[in-house]
C-alpha cells in the first residue's frame, strides 16, 4: 500500500549524512584526543578521560576539526564578514569560480575542436589522438607552475593562466566523449543523409553535432569538475593572492585546519552546484527527444 | 504463364505503358559481398525493367536480396558486375540529382527535431526550401493524416504515425521514384491495411514510380502492378508477374477471385524455385 519509511529517498541521504557526522565525531575525538593527552603530558599535567573528552571540540588549531568547528568557521567567513573582504571565503569562491568558468568553457570548445578534427581526418586521428592521451598522464602538480612561469614571460597573469590550467584538464573528458558521439549517429539516419546527398557540413550540423549531444552532456559533468580542480590546483604554487586554493595553502602553513576544511566544504559545493547547473542545462536541452536524457 | 484478364481499364493502360518511359533498367547484375568464410553471393543475373508510373513489388524470403537490390537501386550499394540506369543516369547521379525518396524499415526521424521539421530535413539540405516549403509540408502530413502533429516529437507518436511521418518526409520533395524497404513490416495488420490504401491514393495521385520491398503476399497484390518474385541463395530472380488487376483498388478487391489467383500463382512462384525452405 504504501512505502516504508527506510525506502525513501530523503531518509537514505538523511541517514547517510548523520552516519558520516557521528564518524566524523568519532574520529575528531580520538585524534584530537591524542593530541591533547600529548601536550598535557608535555607539559606534565595530570589528565582524565572526561577532561580529555570534554576538551577534544573545544581545543584550536585540532588535527580534525569537529563539523560544528568547521560550521562555525563557515559561517564566520562567509556570513560575518564583508564580501568583499580578503577574510571573506565568498570573495575567494568567486575567485576559483571565475578561473574554473573561463577554463570550463575554453576546454569544451578546445575538447570539441579537436574531436571534430579527429572525425574528419584520418591523420589527425593517428597524430593527435596519443598527444592527448599523453598530456593526461603528466601530473598536473608539475606542469602548472611551468604553465604559470610561461604564460607569465608573455606578460599573460591574473585569471588567464589559471584557466589555462583548468582547460588543460578539462579538455580531455570532452574530446574523449565527442569522438564516441560524433560517430554514434544511426547508420539508418547516415544513410538517410546520403540519400538526400548531404554534404560534410550538413552531415555535422544537422546530424553527428546533435547525435553526440547526450555524450557531450556527460563529458561537460566531468569537465566542470576537473575545471574547478584545475582552478584550486593552479592557485596553490602560483602564490595566489586569492582563491580556494590559497585557502587551503595559508590554512596548511598556520595550521589553520578550520580554515582548510571550510575551503575544503566550499569547494565541494561549488563542485556540486557546477555539475548540477550543467545537467541542469541537459535536461532542458535533452527534454524534447524524450527519453534520451535517462 | 500470365493470365491476361481483358478488361478496358487493362487495356488502355498497355497502351500508357508502352509510352512510358524507364525508369529503371538493370541488366545482368550481380553483387557479391566478400567474406572470411567465403563470397555471399547476394545477388545474381538479375534482369530487370520498371516503367514509368509501374508499382513493382520485390517479394521473397530472407535473404533473397530484395533489400539489397533496392539498396543498389539507391546507390547505396554497388553492383560487382552489370549495369543498372536510373532515369537513364546511373544510380549514383540519380541520387546526387536527388530523383528519389527513401523510406527506410524504421521511421528514422530525428528525435530532435519535431515532425514538421523531420519533414523539412530533405528541403533543408537541397535548398530546396522557401515559402513554398510549408505549404509541401502541409499538403504530405495531410495526406498521411498527420496534419495534427506537426509540432509534436517523434516519441510522442506510435509507431504507425512514426512510419506515416517518415513516408511524408519521403514525399515532401516530390521524388519522380519512391523506394521503399518493408515499410510497414513493423505495423499491426489493422495499420498496414489503412497505409496500404493510403499508399495507393498517394500513387494514384501523384502517378510516381515506386518500387516497395514485401514479405507479404496480400500486401504485394494488393498494391502491385508488377511483383517480382526472388528467392535466395544466390539471390535472384524468380518469376516476374504482372497483376492483372484495376490499378484503381480497393480493400474489397482482397475477396475478388483475381486476387486469391494472384496471390496463388506468387504462392506457386516462391515455392517452385524451392524460395522457402
Amino acid at each position: 500500500m504504501s512505502s516504508t519509511i527506510s525506502t525513501k529517498p530523503w531518509f537514505a541521504l538523511l541517514s547517510f549524512i548523520i552516519g558520516i557526522v557521528v564518524i566524523w565525531y568519532l574520529a575528531a575525538l580520538l585524534m584530537n584526543g591524542k593530541q591533547l593527552i600529548n601536550t598535557l603530558e608535555r607539559k606534565k599535567q595530570d589528565w582524565t578521560y572526561t577532561q580529555v573528552a570534554s576538551q577534544a571540540y573545544q581545543i584550536p588549531r585540532p588535527m580534525l576539526p569537529a563539523p560544528h568547528q568547521v560550521a562555525a568557521q563557515l559561517n564566520k567567513s562567509v556570513f560575518q564578514v564583508a564580501i568583499d573582504s580578503k577574510r571573506s571565503l565568498i570573495y575567494h569562491t568567486g575567485i576559483t569560480l571565475q578561473s574554473t568558468l573561463l577554463g570550463f568553457v575554453l576546454g569544451a570548445i578546445l575538447g570539441i575542436l579537436i574531436a571534430v578534427g579527429i572525425v574528419h581526418n584520418r591523420t589527425l586521428e593517428s597524430s593527435l589522438m596519443p598527444w592527448v592521451i599523453a598530456s593526461q598522464t603528466i601530473p598536473i602538480l608539475a606542469i602548472a607552475p611551468i604553465i604559470v612561469v610561461v604564460l607569465g614571460a608573455l606578460n599573460m597573469t591574473g585569471v588567464f593562466p589559471k584557466a589555462v590550467i583548468s582547460m588543460y584538464l578539462s579538455f580531455f573528458p570532452v574530446t574523449i566523449a565527442m569522438v564516441k558521439g560524433l560517430r554514434s549517429s544511426d547508420v539508418m539516419h547516415m544513410e538517410l543523409m546520403r540519400t538526400y546527398n548531404a554534404t560534410q557540413t550538413q552531415l555535422f550540423w544537422k546530424l553527428r553535432w546533435f547525435s553526440a549531444q547526450p555524450y557531450l552532456f556527460s563529458s561537460l559533468k566531468v569537465a566542470i569538475a576537473a575545471a574547478l580542480v584545475g582552478a584550486v590546483v593552479a592557485e596553490l604554487p602560483t602564490g595566489a593572492q586569492g582563491g580556494l586554493g590559497s585557502r587551503l595553502l595559508s590554512g596548511s602553513y598556520y595550521g589553520q585546519t578550520e580554515q582548510i576544511w571550510a575551503a575544503l566544504l566550499m569547494a565541494a559545493l561549488l563542485g556540486s552546484v557546477l555539475v548540477f547547473v550543467v545537467g541542469l542545462a541537459e535536461r532542458v536541452i535533452l527534454s524534447q527527444r524524450g527519453n534520451a536524457n535517462a | 504463364m500470365l493470365a491476361v484478364h481483358e478488361s478496358e481499364d487493362f487495356e488502355q493502360l498497355n497502351v500508357l505503358r508502352s509510352s512510358r518511359r524507364q525508369m529503371i533498367g538493370i541488366e545482368d547484375l550481380s553483387l557479391v559481398f566478400p567474406s572470411a568464410d567465403g563470397d555471399v553471393h547476394a545477388l545474381s543475373h538479375i534482369n530487370l525493367s520498371i516503367k514509368q508510373g509501374d508499382f513493382v513489388s520485390f517479394i521473397g524470403p530472407s535473404g533473397c536480396g530484395k533489400t539489397t537490390l533496392l539498396r543498389v537501386i539507391a546507390d547505396l550499394e554497388k553492383q560487382t558486375e552489370g549495369n543498372i540506369l536510373v532515369d537513364g543516369t546511373s544510380p549514383e547521379d540519380a541520387r546526387l540529382n536527388r530523383l528519389y525518396g527513401y523510406v527506410f524499415q524504421a521511421p528514422a526521424l530525428l528525435p530532435w527535431r519535431s515532425i514538421y521539421d523531420n519533414c523539412a530535413l530533405p528541403m533543408e539540405i537541397s535548398g530546396r526550401s522557401g515559402p513554398h516549403q510549408a505549404e509541401q509540408i502541409d499538403k504530405y502530413l495531410k495526406m498521411v493524416g498527420l496534419q495534427d502533429f506537426h509540432n509534436k516529437y517523434p516519441w510522442q507518436l506510435s509507431g504507425g504515425m512514426q512510419q506515416r511521418a517518415s513516408i511524408a518526409r519521403a514525399l515532401c520533395i516530390e521524388p519522380e521514384l519512391l523506394l521503399m524497404d518493408e515499410p510497414f513490416g513493423a505495423l499491426d495488420e489493422i495499420t498496414r491495411d489503412h497505409m496500404n490504401m493510403e499508399l495507393l491514393q498517394i500513387w494514384q495521385q501523384t502517378q510516381k514510380t515506386v518500387v516497395f520491398v514485401t514479405h507479404s503476399i496480400a500486401e504485394a497484390v494488393l498494391l502491385s502492378t508488377h511483383i517480382v518474385v526472388m528467392s535466395p541463395r544466390p539471390g535472384r530472380i524468380a518469376k516476374i508477374i504482372q497483376s492483372p488487376l484495376p490499378r484503381v483498388k480497393t480493400l474489397a478487391l482482397r475477396d475478388d477471385e483475381r486476387f486469391h489467383a494472384l496471390a496463388g500463382e506468387i504462392r506457386d512462384a516462391l515455392a517452385q524455385d524451392h524460395a522457402i525452405d
